[in-house]
Order: C-alpha cells, then structure tokens, then sequence
C-alpha cells in the first residue's frame, strides 16, 4: 500500500481539490448519462405505444366511420393482424 | 452478408441488446482494476507529485472523445455511401457520449492546468482544438435535432461528422505542429511510452473500461432511438418488452 493514511489518500499531496473535482466530476457525469440513457429508453417505449394507439384509431376510423365519429367511448384493443 | 444482414434496425436490436450488458460489466470490472492500479498501486509523480493521477481520467475520456467522433464519421460515410439505416441511428446514438467525454477531457484538463501551469486555461493548439470538438458534438445534436424528417436530419448530421472529422488528427497532432503549453503524447505509434510501466499500466486499463462505457451506452441509446424511428413497424409492436409496456400503462 502506498498510502499511510486514509487522510493522506484523500489530501493527494495538497492536490486533492484538483485529484478529486475530475474524477468526482467525471463519475458524477458519466452516472448522470447512464440515468438519462435510462429515462430514454421508457420515453422510446410510450412513443411506441402512442404510435400503436394512434394506428388503431385510425383503423377504427376506416372500419366504422361512424361510432368513431359520434363520441361514443369505446374499448380500442391492439390487434395486430388487423393492421397489417 | 452477415454485416448487411445486421445493418438492418430490425437485426441490431437484439443484438445490441445482448451485447450492451456485457460490455458494462466489462467496463465496470475494468475501471475498478484501472483505479486500483492508478491509485493504490502506481506511486507519486518525480515532477507532479500526486496531482499526476488525473491522467487516469484525462488521457482515458480525451482519446475517447476523438475515437468517438471518428466512429461517428465512419457510420456516416457508410450510410452515405450505402443508405443504410442503421447509419443514421449509430451516428445519433454516439454523439451525447462523445460531447459528454470532450467536455470532461477539457474540465480534467482545466483542473490539471491549474496546479501545473498556474491557469485553468489557455488558447492553446490542443486545448482550442478540444474546444472546437465539443462545438461539433453541440452542433450535430443541435442540427440533427431541429430537422424533423429522419432522412433528411440523418443525411445532414452525416456531412457535418465527415466534415469535422478533419478537426481530430489537428488535436491529435496539435503538440507536434504548435509550440504549445501541452505536453506532448504520453504514448505514442512510434515512440516507447515515456512513463513508468504501472502508471501505464492504470492509463490503460482505464482507457479501455471507458472505451467500453462509451460502446455499451450508445449501443443501449440506440435502441431507444431504434424503437422511435420504427414504431409504426409490426416487429416493433409486437416486441415482448413493447407489450409488457403497454400493459403497465394501460394499468395506471
């Protein structure tokens, strides 16, 4: 071990402001970017799923003109051999 | 041909999918050795004393930020050249990781200027230069970003990374071609390293667990990028993870 004391480790010679402020900095960012990286992903996925609902209105729209006019709620379930 | 064959959004992102996990635990297992090595094993600088250690992050990230914009520029021709798809996305997915690595490369370079030159910056070759890449990792997210149909923001995203890719051979040899305040290269092509074979040691093992990072996050981001682009595709749809979403929202 090269240090003989967990203070002397953390003063780094008088540096430790320097030592430190890049690596904290560093890890700090780059724990950031992994969280936001995360944040995207659930982003990407309500992206996908306000694109499916949106197709499966439209396909509502061309089958029965109509009720989907008229304001009537109605439960719009995903088929996915439909929209092919 | 297998590599076309994965070229396709619909083929890579399984595979990105397998192989991004992976590579974080290398990461991860590979800075804790890096940093072990660099701090706890490496003894104190002749000339710098401690304050030497921050080229385990220095030199790690500053590469980087340069490989990174060079695999931008090389997707880019790719998808120039061949119009592939996958292009556009990989090009996109790589440039928050490169911006975030020129930024750090310039913030450990300002916090290592300090105690050795006595100022956190100067207009120098190298770091003008580093400062310059991180305007075109801003500037590509920036363009790509304001122009809404993909093919059009991708084509334009691709010109601006083959065009500034001229800017990192001009930091990489920045020190040899300017009398700059920099030191030189610590490794070098030609050159034998200059440094004490521990110290190496740590610079590399560091450099490689944030090579690593930077393949694992972007290959993550660009499955995210990978389902907005096709979200109006079938396969997309009807992803197991796509459904399990939609069942969680559909429960709120």
């Amino acid at each position: 071990m090269i240090w003989s004391s967990a203070s002397e480790f953390w003063s780094m010679g008088g540096y430790g402001v320097y030592v430190w402020g890049s690596m904290g900095v560093s890890a700090a960012l780059m724990a950031l970017e992994v969280m936001l990286t995360r944040w995207g992903r659930q982003q990407a996925l309500d992206a996908v799923c306000e694109a499916m609902e949106a197709q499966t209105l439209d396909a509502e729209a061309v089958r029965d003109p109509v009720a989907s006019s008229s304001g009537t709620t109605r439960q719009t379930t995903f088929n996915p051999g439909a929209v092919t | 041909m297998k590599l076309f064959h994965y070229a396709a959004p619909q083929h890579f992102y399984p595979l990105a999918g397998r192989l991004w996990p992976a590579l974080a635990v290398l990461a991860t297992a590979l800075a804790l050795a890096g940093l072990w090595v660099g701090f706890m094993v490496a003894p104190s600088d002749a000339q710098q004393g401690q304050a030497y250690r921050i080229i385990y992050i220095h030199v790690p990230v500053s590469w980087l930020a340069m490989i990174i914009y060079l695999a931008m520029a090389f997707w880019s021709v790719l998808g120039l050249v061949f119009n592939t798809r996958l292009s556009g996305l990989m090009t996109r997915a790589l440039a928050p990781t490169g911006a975030l690595l020129a930024f750090l490369s310039l913030w450990t370079g300002a916090l290592w200027g300090k105690p050795m030159w006595g100022t956190y910056w100067v207009w120098d070759a190298r770091l003008t230069s580093m400062l310059i890449l991180l305007f075109l990792y801003l500037g590509y997210i920036a363009l790509t970003s304001a122009i809404e149909d993909p093919r059009r923001s991708d084509r334009a995203g691709a010109l601006v990374a083959v065009v500034g890719a001229v800017n990192v051979p001009i930091i990489y040899f920045s020190v040899q071609w300017w009398n700059t305040l920099h030191q030189g290269a610590s490794v070098s092509f030609t050159q034998s390293p200059r440094m004490a074979s521990v110290m190496l040691t740590g610079m590399l093992l560091m450099s490689l667990a944030v090579w690593l990072y930077a393949a694992a996050i972007a290959l993550w981001r660009v499955r995210s990028l990978i389902l907005v682009r096709e979200s109006h595709a079938l396969w997309v749809q009807l992803l197991p993870e796509v459904q399990a979403h939609r069942t969680l929202r559909g429960a709120t």
